[in-house]
Parts: structure tokens; C-alpha cells; sequence
């Protein structure tokens, strides 16, 4: 690292050598984290068919497979997948907004991928280590919002722009509750760094992590997630049996894949954050001699996964919310619990010290 | 021209060229989504003056919430542009005084006495662990609170005066009783009878 470091000060000049060395080991880093990501996307989507399948009594997809192998039927569908969506053609509707058009899909997936670069995966791998981490993330994830309100408006198909007000109206909603949960775990943990709110965590087991004290706000958070990322039983905004497909309608090919993948690796984000800010991210659930020998990163992905199981266990499981009913539970469900438990967690925190030093306390506040 | 400054020259540029965008673009939805740009590139020249917290309140506030409710408002209405564009020059004598009593008071402002580069000169430079949200906290729980909280109570106040604004109740409006769904039994809404089972003529 410090060669390569050098061989660039030696190449392009002390002033530009540093930046542009920096900008490459940037792209290189990117590049790792995306790559995977996108292998994530693709297998999720293959253990989202095989597991509802399962759940429904099917099998799901069991034919397409590497090199002929028969037992490894069905791994090779997500590739085949991509291929297939990549030889499909876009077509572009005769009254739409074509840069618009183009754009949305985009402008859904560059923020999905943005709020990648904050993630702790272990103690010290992340892209920026910045201090105000989950601020950033919460306007990362707000961004996304408007590929689909451009791409349901660039459609110029009612369809589409009804599912993109839909959307619209519903993240709007949720993101509030989802903020004022963060705001819990920025209280406890004093810190807006990601690394430092699993450092928070540390501790003798698993009782020490903001899962606890902050269970409500665990289930505000997940929940309010599953609404951000438009998964069922949030997805009005997809509504197959109402708007056909929402503010997809009219996308064909890799336009519409782009928008899968957006959908999937914001999944794939929700769940990593709450296990980073509720479940100890890479910390192991006891820590003694079996658990701890795990590389932090297992732990993280285990988390994650069983997070991202049940991501798929409600769409198998739950009938989709009506419009109302959604806007009920986030406006006047979610914020009170919330308003309620950011009010409380204030009066313990300026609990007297010898309180806070007694039992149950003394695990999250020290 | 270093790194820093290329990034500034580019994002400015961007925050130019967009802002003149929202003014002269003729779709209004193409006006809103570049006032989006604008923000954005705001915030971009705000990083680069290590107010980290501000830039992204910026983005969250402005363009996470505020823009997509404007942009939800500016789809949904069905605008004739022809006629939003009849009385332009009647009122451009008007918009041009404007705007040079504007840029005349910037001017004042800005080649004043407290604002020349000599009276503010460049703050020293932070620690990369330095964190402005909490320094920001702490200044607004302190030496502002009272500012603060009148801030506070100001926006309550349009918050509660907006809802009253807009809430009518109106004779046959249909609404539900969420308690009374969930209070429903089995019993309430179905029968069940029980049959001989009958032959097939």
C-alpha cells in the first residue's frame, strides 16, 4: 500500500500524487463492496423464491444449474436471470420524459448503493469512517425516493404516477418514525459514528446490546424499514392487484432490473443497520472462547441474514395493509411510541449516577 | 489549483448552473428537480467547509422531505404553461427593480466593513475527530436555548394552526372506527348453519 503510495507521489508530483492516489484506492474499495453486494442481490433473490416457494408448499426454482451438476438445480437461476433481463429491450414510452425516464432508475439505485460507504463490517473495514455516519445514511436513504416519483411522473402513465404518489406519501411517513427510533440509539450511544454505536454495545453477552432497552424502537425501526423499502406488506405502491405494477409499469429490460436491484440492496442495507444499531453488529452474542474465535464479520452477516429472512418470511406471511391503515400506523402508531420512549430514555438518562450504576442499568449506560 | 479547489470550482458551478435552471426551465418539474440539484450542490460546498452537519440537515431536510412534497404538489396540478407565461413582460420592469435593489444590498452587505476578508479571516482547521453536531448541540441547549425553544413553540404553533386550518367535518364523510374493527368477533359477522348434505338429482 505505502509502494503504491509512493509510486504515485513519484508520478504525478507531491501536490497531486496523494489525491489521486486517494481517489483510486477509493474506486478499488467501492468496487469491493459492490461487487458482493450485487452477488447478495442476486442470491437474495434466488432465497426469496425458494423460500416463499417452501412456505407455500412449492419448491420454487430447481432447474438451472452450473455445469450440468444436478444437485446444485436452481443456483444458477439468478444469472440466468440477469442474462435474460439484459438481451430484453428498454422501450421508452412515446409520451414520456425520456431523460427523466432514463434517469429515475438511477437516481433509485446510486443512493441504495451510496449509504454503503458508512457501513462498520468489522472493527476497523469502512470505506469513511465519518462522524456523523448515521446522519448520512438517513439522507442517503431519503434520496431514493425521488427515482420513483420521476419515474412514475416521467412515465406519463397513470398507473405509474399513482403507485409514485403512493410511494411518495408512505416513505415520507415512515421516514419520521424511522428517525425519531435513530434518535434513541444516538441517545444511548452518545455518537453518530457507526463504529462507535457497536462499541457502545460491547460487552459480557448479548444483554448488553441496544436490543433491550430499546425493543420498541427495534420493531419501530424494522418495521418502519420494510414500509421504506416498499416490501410487503407495505408494497401499495407496487400493487399488482390494483395499479398492475406501480411506478414500474412501463419499464422494460435492465431499466426494470435496475430498480429489482435498488429494491434488494436497500434490503440488504435496512437489515445490516439494524443489526449494526440494534444487534451488536460484529460483536458475537456471549463473549467467550467458541463465539469469539468467529471473524466479526460472520457475525455481522448472520445477523443481517436472519433480518433479511424475515424481510421474506412477512411477504410470505402477511395480506397487504390498505392505504389508510398504513398511514394510521405510521402517524399515529409509530411516532407517539417513539415521542413516548425518546422522553423516557431522557428521564433515565438523568437518573442519578448510584441508580445508574445499579443492575440492569449499568449495561447500557455507562 | 489544488484538489479542494477543483471540487469547489465544479460544485459551484453545478449550484450556478442549476439555480439559473429553476428560474428559466419551462416545466415546472424540471424546475423543482433542479432546485433538488441546487440544494444538493449546496451541500456539497458546505462539506467542504467542514460544517459536515449542516450539509447533510441540508440534504435530509430540504431534499429528503421538503422537495418531495413540493415535487408531489407540482405533479399533481395540471399547470397551463402558455398562460403562465402571458404576463412576463408586463411584470419584468418590476422583477428587474427587484432584483438590482437585491444584488445592490448584497453588494452593501458584502464590501462592508465587518464582511471584507481582512475582519474574518480563515478559520483554523479541525481535527478529523472534531464532531460539529455536538458541538452545534451544545451551543443550542445553552447559550441559545431560549432562541431555540421560542423556534420551537413558533412552529407548533403552525403546526396546529395548519391542521385546524384544514380540518372540516363534513355531514356523510365515511370514516372508520379502528377500535371497534379490531373489536370485532366471528360472531358479529358470520353464521354458521349446519346442513344435511343433499343428493345430487
Amino acid at each position: 500500500m505505502e509502494y503504491a503510495q509512493q509510486l504515485f507521489g513519484n508520478f504525478f508530483g507531491p501536490e497531486w500524487g496523494p489525491a489521486l492516489f486517494l481517489l483510486v484506492k477509493n474506486v478499488l474499495l467501492i468496487v469491493a463492496i459492490v461487487l458482493p453486494l450485487m452477488l447478495a442481490v442476486a442470491y437474495l433473490t434466488f432465497a426469496e423464491r425458494k423460500i416463499i416457494g417452501y412456505m407455500q408448499l412449492r419448491v420454487g426454482p430447481n432447474r438451472v444449474t452450473f455445469f450440468g451438476i444436478p444437485w446444485l438445480g436452481g443456483w444458477a437461476q439468478p444469472i440466468a436471470d440477469a442474462v435474460k433481463a439484459v438481451m430484453k429491450e428498454i422501450i421508452i414510452p412515446s409520451g414520456a420524459n425520456k431523460v427523466l425516464f432514463v434517469l429515475a432508475p438511477i437516481l433509485t439505485f446510486a443512493p441504495a448503493l451510496a449509504a454503503w460507504a458508512v457501513i462498520p463490517f468489522s472493527p476497523d473495514v469502512v470505506l469513511a469512517d465519518i462522524n456523523a455516519g448515521l446522519l448520512y445514511i438517513l439522507a442517503m436513504t431519503s434520496m431514493g425516493i425521488y427515482g420513483i416519483i420521476i419515474a412514475g411522473w416521467a412515465s406519463n402513465s397513470k398507473y405509474a404516477f399513482l403507485g409514485a404518489m403512493r410511494s411518495a406519501a408512505q416513505v415520507v411517513s415512515y421516514e419520521l418514525a424511522m428517525g425519531f427510533a435513530l434518535v434513541c440509539v444516538l441517545m444511548m450511544s452518545q455518537s453518530l459514528n457507526l463504529g462507535d454505536i457497536v462499541k457502545g454495545q460491547q460487552g459480557a453477552s448479548m444483554l448488553n446490546w441496544y436490543l433491550i432497552p430499546l425493543f420498541p424502537m427495534f420493531l419501530v425501526y424494522f418495521i418502519s424499514g420494510v414500509a421504506e423499502t416498499n416490501r410487503a406488506p407495505f408494497d401499495v405502491a407496487e400493487g399488482e392487484s390494483e395499479i398492475v405494477a406501480g411506478f414500474h409499469v412501463e419499464y422494460s429490460g435492465m431499466a426494470f432490473t435496475v430498480f429489482f436491484l435498488a429494491e434488494y440492496s436497500n434490503m440488504i442495507l435496512v437489515a445490516t443497520l439494524a443489526s449494526i444499531i440494534f444487534l451488536g453488529g460484529w460483536l458475537p452474542p456471549v463473549n467467550v472462547a467458541p463465539f469469539t474465535l468467529v471473524p466479526g464479520f460472520i457475525w455481522l452477516v448472520l445477523k443481517a441474514s436472519f433480518l433479511l429472512f424475515c424481510f421474506l418470511w412477512f411477504r410470505a406471511t402477511f395480506p397487504r395493509y390498505r392505504y389508510d391503515q398504513i398511514m394510521r400506523l405510521g402517524w399515529k402508531v409509530f411516532i407517539p411510541i417513539t415521542l413516548v420512549w425518546i422522553v423516557v430514555l431522557g428521564l433515565v438518562m438523568q437518573l442519578p449516577a448510584s441508580i445508574r450504576s445499579a443492575f440492569p442499568l449499568n449495561l447500557w449506560f455507562h | 489549483m489544488s484538489f479542494a479547489d477543483i471540487i469547489f470550482y465544479f460544485f459551484s458551478t453545478v449550484l450556478v448552473a442549476s439555480a439559473l435552471g429553476v428560474i428559466t426551465a419551462r416545466n415546472p418539474v424540471h424546475s423543482a428537480l433542479l432546485l433538488v440539484l441546487a440544494f444538493f450542490a449546496s451541500a456539497g460546498l458546505w462539506l467542504l467547509l467542514e460544517a459536515e452537519f449542516l450539509a447533510i440537515t441540508l440534504v435530509l431536510v430540504y431534499v429528503g422531505a421538503v422537495m418531495v412534497l413540493f415535487l408531489f404538489v407540482v405533479m399533481m396540478l395540471d399547470i397551463n404553461l402558455a398562460r403562465l407565461r402571458e404576463g412576463f413582460w408586463k411584470w419584468f420592469p418590476f422583477g428587474l427593480l427587484l432584483g438590482l435593489l437585491m444584488s445592490i444590498e448584497m453588494a452593501m452587505v458584502l464590501t462592508g466593513k465587518q464582511f471584507g476578508a481582512n475582519e474574518l479571516p480563515t478559520p483554523a482547521a479541525r481535527a478529523a475527530d472534531y464532531s460539529n453536531t455536538k458541538e452545534l448541540g451544545r451551543l443550542i441547549y445553552t447559550e441559545y436555548v431560549y432562541a431555540f425553544e421560542l423556534a420551537a413553540v413558533i412552529l407548533l404553533v403552525a403546526i396546529v394552526a395548519a391542521i385546524a386550518l384544514t380540518l372540516r367535518q363534513r355531514g356523510g364523510s365515511k370514516s372508520m372506527d379502528v377500535a371497534k374493527q379490531v373489536a370485532v368477533k366471528r360472531e358479529d359477522r358470520i353464521r354458521i348453519v349446519s346442513m344435511a348434505s343433499e343428493k345430487k338429482e
